[in-house]
């Protein structure tokens, strides 16, 4: 037995402002060393019972706690946050937030700051843990410098110079690229094992927080603990999938090829599943009855790009001889790391920006001649977090605003809107404020917003980030439904499931240039382009070499196009 | 991102203060040269001020944008001023010496020109010292001296934090702005006023609702690594007095002083030499 | 009167941030030369009528200072103080509105406003060209109208972009209704 750090007996909670509980008959405890993952869809209370472990409910959101919650054998309602929070470090989704100091050593330093160390000491340790999390290097630089992984480390390294005992990560991957998320993993994996602390990774990626091995999975489902299981066990089971959490792409294709999954054969990762022969056999002849199908013929070119570039003031080229056609009725994704030139590229386009060089032309007309608005009445740009775009308390008045500006009738308005809230799904909420609505269906009105200028191309910008499985699954079928219609998509995305599912052909920007263009099977595939691009293979490829398929690219096509038409196409017509 | 705060790291005598004595001088400077009018000592702080720029190893190519546009302000409240008063030079140092045989409301007066002259000097004593100040002092340091000074340290850190977000805002605001004008925002000249307005609020809102979700975070942020613990707290950039820091502010001590016995020698705020 | 709190301090922090960033790099054209809208104030306002006169007085004097220092111009002292003043007075006026807890109705705006006006008028008429007075000895004619011109422009900005804030913030925030579903 371990040393006990965090027991949960019987434990619920209400907030104040809430008719219901949020938590229910919680169970589990904590043991130094532990390492674990709680997973659940939106809403299952895995947020609040976060908040119950760092201390911010009782001391900074109110309500009614019941039942027992210890932290080292004293009950935490009884601590101050302060005391808390010398135990239980937190490392919260959003890195731009956390992230309070001037430059990461200041950052780094704030914690022994409000704890009046004095300034050399402070010094010392604060290089201490920069090294150990390796972002000594970057001391006086300020967070607009760093990457999304840089600031992560700095997160990682505020809290650690508090030497706590449990280190608590709130979605860590929700804003990293593929590549930057496997280190993240990576890291904290090291974290755990050079402090010793107890590790509770909040997430519901699940088949990317299980590159690194996990101790335990926490399923929460309505405020309640559903399952608290080793890796192995809990895949062994439907859980996941009658939960809305998604599982492990090797395990659905293992699962489809009719082979029985085990704890045995250690299902958590597919490096270490071990599948006999039979299971391979199984695989193969999945593999073989499935047909390849052909690639739809591209259609006419909408939106075609030439040897563009682009640089802001500074001169620092951004986009490097840019060129791309993209056709009528293409659902396409734009990957690659941050920084990459994915946004600028779409900004350039919907003209945000101004191109340096290069032509743009739509549907044959020359695009470098419209203003901006002209532009979005061709193509429109949704934007990633749907807050930035709202600017009208009523739902009605949001998507009629574009209409308005552009002095449309009031009639034809009327019309216009009432047809795109139809496709949206949103006719019903039309006379609601925007407020009433969850997150998924605000992104629904910031979308219709841009359909009432009636675009013949939208692109967005990570159509689905922090989404968990039920709301992603809404919204790309929305788009997929809307690509039917005869709309274009283009998505730019960190997304791998994402790209594999939903688009036909990703294009890859790494270093302001055009690296590849291509199906995304092959370019999941290919080690060079993953590795350029700071992408991730998929499990499936992996998959598909053990079970020794000959051809691990058709394997991964073939499976994707069996998603499509069997799964989700069932699903969207239910 | 551009540098906001025109910071130019360069080692300097200037440098090396601490930010909390650059401070003090900078307001002990403020006030002697907000509270005098006495010409001969606003010579003084204005040529001293220029001389402490190559102290400060700052060239005037490093200012000469932002002198530029001190200078434009400044010629057009002298000529409001002129337009609306100008006998005002008058009423302070009780003469009145017409120039050039002319007469009449707007004729010149040795008055009026001395009082004009009087007034672009006293800007000229303050503004070196404000351009230096803002050139040699790492924005990290002025907000660790704030606290030095004695100003609490919850205001002092919000001094730090809004120099941190700043640029997110910054950045935020364009993001928003641009994607509000694909849907056809209007800010130019073309729409009226309270369209303009309201096209302005149709970026204010999406800023400020994300601007109060994040305030709630950060401030989750923040208690979660104790701020607020303690009545004090230290600052990582803070750095110790030394000689030279004690010399400098010794040094505006004076300078308030010699303002303040002016005014007693001049018996008034002006130096009037006139009478 | 709210504590001044971590979660004030932030707001302070935030509220001089939005100040300094629409203070320094929008520019509005008025119609009046040389004049823009600063529709800072509309901000400023707002954020004083959420989380209360500390935070107005410090978001207005950060805020400002900032864009004078930014701009490099010279610190204003006179101008600084009276955005201060306008965000003290505007939290005073405001305090218990309540608009924290969605209550923001068309008697909301009306104090709102009434609010701002004085405020305004105080800062710009009063503070303000006093300070000149004082400090750079100005003509009393000139500042006095500047100060009526600017409390103006201010008003009308403050008038439209703060109640429009407060109406929308104070929409979002959840309140128990009866919305119904409609075909």
């Amino acid at each position: 037995m371990g040393d006990i750090l965090l027991t949960f007996h019987n434990f619920g909670f209400q907030y104040n402002a809430q008719s219901s509980p949020t938590l229910y008959d919680i169970n589990f405890t904590v043991e130094r060393g532990d390492k674990i993952l709680i997973a659940g869809p939106s809403g299952c209370g895995k947020s609040t019972l976060v908040h119950c472990m760092n201390g911010l409910i009782p001391f900074s959101y109110k309500g009614e706690m019941t039942g027992s919650l210890t932290l080292r054998g004293s009950e935490t309602a009884a601590m101050s946050l302060f005391d808390i929070s010398k135990h239980v470090g937190t490392v919260l989704q959003d890195a731009d937030a956390q992230f309070v100091g001037l430059t990461v050593a200041e950052d780094i330093a704030f914690a022994l700051e409000n704890d009046c160390v004095p300034q050399a000491e402070l010094i010392t340790r604060v290089r201490e843990v920069a090294e150990l999390v390796n972002i000594a290097g970057y001391l006086d630089h300020a967070p607009g410098e760093l990457s999304g992984g840089q600031k992560q480390r700095v997160s990682v390294a505020g809290v650690l110079v508090d030497d706590v005992d449990i280190l608590i990560f709130d979605e860590p991957l929700a804003n990293l690229d593929p590549a930057t998320g496997k280190q993240a993993v990576e890291l904290i994996d090291e974290m755990q094992k050079q402090t010793g602390a107890a590790v509770i990774i909040v997430e519901h990626r699940l088949e990317d927080v299980l590159y690194k091995s996990v101790d335990r999975v926490v399923l929460m489902q309505e405020g309640r603990i559903i399952a608290d299981m080793d890796p192995d066990t809990l895949l062994s089971t439907d859980i996941l999938r009658d939960n809305g959490i998604r599982e492990p792409l090797y395990l659905s294709a293992l699962k489809y090829a009719g082979v029985s999954i085990t704890p045995d054969k250690h299902p958590w990762n597919i490096s270490k599943i071990i599948l006999d022969e039979a299971d391979a056999r199984k695989v193969h002849n999945w593999y073989c009855s499935k047909d390849a199908e052909a690639a739809d013929a591209p259609g006419e070119t909408l939106l075609d790009v030439r040897d563009v570039c682009f640089s802001y003031n500074d001169g620092i080229p951004i986009l490097k001889n840019i060129s791309l056609s993209i056709g009528r009725g293409e659902m396409v994704a734009i990957v690659g790391t941050n920084g990459a030139g994915k946004s600028t590229f779409a900004k350039v386009v919907c003209g945000f920006e101004e191109a340096l060089s290069g032509t743009i032309s739509f549907a044959g007309d020359d695009f470098c001649s419209y203003s901006i608005m002209e532009r979005a009445e061709k193509i429109g740009y949704v934007m990633q977090n749907p807050n930035q775009m709202i600017s009208k308390i009523m739902i009605y008045d949001e998507v009629a605003l574009g209409l308005r500006t552009r002095n449309v009738p009031e009639d034809e308005i009327r019309e216009r809107v009432e047809h795109a809230l139809k496709i949206c799904g949103l006719y019903r909420f039309r006379n609601w404020p925007v407020s009433a609505l969850s997150y998924g269906q605000k992104k629904r009105v910031t979308i219709a917003s841009i359909l009432v200028l009636e675009p013949r191309m939208i692109i967005l910008d990570e159509p689905t980030a922090g989404q968990d499985f039920r709301h992603y699954t809404d919204i790309m079928d929305f788009l997929e439904r809307l690509n039917r219609d005869g709309i274009t998509i283009v998505m730019i995305t960190h997304d791998m499931h994402l790209m594999l599912e939903y688009a036909k052909r990703a294009v890859v920007f790494s270093d302001g240039r055009i690296i590849a263009d291509d199906t995304c099977s092959n370019i999941l595939t290919d080690p060079e382009i993953v590795a350029a691009a700071s992408l991730k293979e998929t499990s499936l490829y992996e998959l598909a070499l053990k079970c020794g398929i000959d051809d691990p690219r058709g394997f991964v096509q073939r499976f994707i196009d069996y998603e499509r038409r069997t799964v989700r196409e069932a699903r969207q017509d239910g | 991102m551009v540098n906001l705060f025109n910071y130019i790291d360069r080692p300097s005598a200037i440098h090396r203060l601490t930010g909390a004595t650059k401070l003090i001088c900078l307001l002990l400077w403020s006030f002697a040269a907000m509270y005098t009018y006495d010409t001969r000592f606003l010579v003084v702080l204005s040529v001293t001020g220029i001389l402490l720029f190559a102290v400060g190893h700052i060239h005037l190519s490093d200012v000469s944008f932002m002198l530029g546009f001190t200078f434009a302000f400044l010629v057009i409240n002298s000529i409001a001023i002129y337009l609306l008063s100008p006998r005002h030079g008058t009423e302070i140092y009780g003469t009145c010496t017409f120039l050039f045989g002319m007469s009449g409301r707007y004729a010149p007066t040795a008055e009026q020109l001395f009082y004009h002259l009087n007034y672009f000097l006293k800007y000229l004593a303050s503004i070196p010292i404000i351009l230096l100040f803002v050139s040699t002092t790492n924005p990290s340091e002025f907000a660790a001296s704030l606290n030095r000074i004695h100003v609490p340290y919850s205001i002092a850190y919000a001094v730090a934090l809004a120099l941190r977000y700043i640029p997110d805002v910054q950045q935020q605001y364009h993001e928003i702005s641009q994607a509000q004008q694909a849907r056809g925002i209007e800010m130019s000249r073309k729409a009226s006023l309270t369209r303009r307005l309201k096209s302005a609020t149709s970026i204010l809102i999406p800023l400020i609702m994300s601007s109060m979700e994040k305030i709630e975070i950060i401030s989750n942020a923040m208690e979660l690594r104790s701020f607020g613990k303690n009545k004090k707290r230290t600052w990582y950039m803070e750095r110790r007095f030394c000689a030279a820091d004690i010399l400098c502010i010794a040094a505006c001590v004076l300078l308030v002083a010699a303002a303040v016995a002016l005014n007693f020698i001049n018996g008034g705020r002006f130096y009037n030499p006139f009478i | 009167m709210k504590r001044f709190g971590v979660k004030a301090i932030v707001a302070t922090a935030i509220g001089a941030a939005l100040f300094f960033v629409l203070g320094r790099f929008v520019a509005i054209p008025s119609g009046i030369p040389d004049t823009n809208i600063s529709i800072q104030y509309g901000i400023l306002g707002f954020i004083a009528a959420v989380f209360g006169p500390i935070v107005g007085v410090l978001a207005g004097l950060i805020g400002h200072f900032f864009i004078d220092f930014s701009f490099g111009w010279g610190v204003w002292w006179s101008w600084v103080i009276a955005s201060a003043v306008f965000g003290l007075l505007a939290g005073i006026g405001m305090n218990k509105a309540d608009i924290d807890g969605g209550e923001f109705g068309k008697a909301g705006a009306i104090r709102f406003n009434i609010v701002q006006i004085i405020a305004h008028l105080i800062s710009w008429v009063v503070v303000a060209p006093v300070l000149d007075i004082l400090i750079y000895a100005e003509p009393a004619n000139k500042v006095f109208l500047q100060g009526l011109v600017s409390a103006g422009i201010n008003i009308v900005a403050t008038g439209i972009v703060g109640t429009l804030l407060c109406f929308a913030y104070a929409a979002t925030i959840p309140k128990k209704g009866s919305l119904k579903e409609e075909d």
